[in-house]
């Protein structure tokens, strides 16, 4: 491995060394080390947020000149990209009347509308899951959606008649069981997992084995 | 933190280290064999057709940001990422990938360039690895275009990802290419299982690597999650008998 390739590894391992010895051992001195490797690296994402826009600007610049399908939108993100920074250099209070118009007027509604169409999207995903993959597992998965969706409604009119608040044995019993006792478990399981593979692939890159800070893999 | 707790933690972190160097050494001559998961064996099937029709491989890390701890799962796409664009390398175009978070965009273009570097190709493209949007909607949204416009045939998605990873698998459905997934957080697999292709649950993320041939270390690592994961069930069951009994 050449010294180019050395210098980053050592850096990236020792830096990752500390900081965990830090998260375990509270030491001020080592805890001093922790909270400033770890200040450096906001500051740095922040920075990256700067280059990761400049990619962005990039990405788009470059489908615009070679009219690429889509190319229209591309010139509309450019477009309003340009106007947010416009309106960022404006003097206060122009700045915050500007910025708080653009995103309750633009960027608010187009997520709303994301997720209004979320959850079309997974309604007609659960649908074809049963077309697509037949198996017990996949009937649990859907007769548990089901089952909580309706122990989570509320029964309207004859609820109100009958003075109750919903499928009586599915949201008494059912739902609170499903909801309690056996998502808890299961989900814990699965985090359990996560954990592991989140302990394992740290130690793969404290070892230097994956390197995601640059240069080839060994 | 509590000291002995911190001290608990160490040993196990200790601990693992020690297991995955055991096994680097151990394994040296004989490699492990794994159960099978049908979903990464139908990703090699799809590498190999992205090679050979001249198709694009699309990558979705996802939107941690690196310095948290939701980034192990963007870490192992990471590896993903860079073990397909080896794969890939015979193709006619490089692959591209898409992220929700600047830091994460920067270290998916330098996989990448290192990626091309080891190529026939030898030319990197600055483009093929993007970052799309900043808010979970905006990352989603901006990750369609790329999926749909650009001779895409095969989307492996992993990383830290929210619900909004539905839009990206139906995009994958609609198209009618091969969509793999996998996520950290919860409500992400719930909806991945309902609406990706091929689904990856709970630690399959993380062994992803071990399985396309990320190296010796990675199917080490699978080992000690194993033998960790067992250590752990003997734990909670002697902590139930231990509590029945009135002990704890």
């Amino acid at each position: 491995m050449k010294f180019k390739g050395i210098l980053p590894t050592a850096i990236a391992i020792a830096s990752g060394a500390l900081v965990l010895l830090g998260y375990f051992i509270r030491t001020p001195f080592l805890n001093m080390i922790r909270i400033e490797l770890l200040q450096w690296a906001v500051i740095l994402a922040a920075f990256a947020i700067l280059v990761g826009i400049g990619n962005l600007l990039l990405v788009h610049s470059s489908k615009v000149r070679r009219q690429q399908k889509g190319s229209f939108y591309s010139v509309l993100l450019i477009l309003a990209m340009l106007v947010t920074l416009a309106v960022g250099f404006l003097p206060l209070p122009l700045r915050t009347d500007g910025l708080s118009v653009l995103f309750n007027a633009i960027q608010l509604p187009i997520e709303a509308s994301l997720m209004a169409l979320l959850a079309v999207t997974l309604t007609y995903a659960g649908i074809r899951l049963l077309r697509r993959r037949l198996n017990l597992l996949s009937i649990i998965f859907l007769a548990t959606v089901m089952l909580i969706l309706l122990g989570s409604a509320p029964l309207p009119f004859i609820g109100e008649i009958l003075k109750i608040n919903g499928v009586p044995l599915l949201s008494g019993i059912l739902r609170p069981w499903i909801a309690q006792v056996l998502a808890p478990g299961g989900a814990r399981g699965i985090l359990i997992g996560v954990a592991l593979g989140t302990l394992t692939t740290g130690l793969r890159i404290l070892f230097g084995s994956d390197r995601p800070y640059g240069g080839n893999q060994p | 933190m509590n000291f002995w707790l911190g001290i608990a933690g160490l040993g196990v972190v200790l601990l693992a280290s020690a297991v995955m160097g055991a096994f680097v050494i151990l394994r040296r001559r004989k490699p492990a064999t794994f159960r099978e998961i049908p979903a990464v064996e139908r990703l090699r099937k799809a590498v190999s057709r992205v090679v050979e029709d001249g198709s694009r491989l699309h990558i979705s890390l996802g939107r941690a940001p690196l310095y948290t701890p939701q980034s192990g799962s963007a870490l192992a796409g990471l590896t993903v990422l860079r073990r397909l664009a080896d794969l890939t390398s015979a193709g006619d175009q490089p692959p591209i990938a898409t992220s929700g978070d600047a830091s994460l965009a920067i270290v998916s273009q330098d996989m990448l360039q290192s990626g091309s570097q080891a190529t026939a190709r030898g030319r990197y493209d600055p483009t093929a690895g993007r970052l799309t949007g900043l808010t979970p909607f905006s990352y989603a949204a901006g990750a369609l275009p790329a999926m749909r416009d650009e001779n895409v045939s095969a989307d492996v998605l992993i990383g830290n990802f929210g619900v909004e990873v539905a839009l990206l698998t139906d995009a994958a459905q609609r198209k009618d290419t091969f969509s793999l997934a996998g996520s950290d957080n919860l409500a992400a697999q719930a909806v991945l299982y309902a609406s990706a292709q091929e689904p990856l649950i709970g630690e399959e993320v993380y062994a992803t690597g071990a399985y396309i041939g990320a190296g010796r270390l990675h199917q080490a690592s699978l080992l000690t999650q194993d033998i960790l994961r067992w250590l752990l069930i003997l734990g909670i069951l002697v902590g139930t008998l231990l509590k029945l009994a009135g002990i704890l």
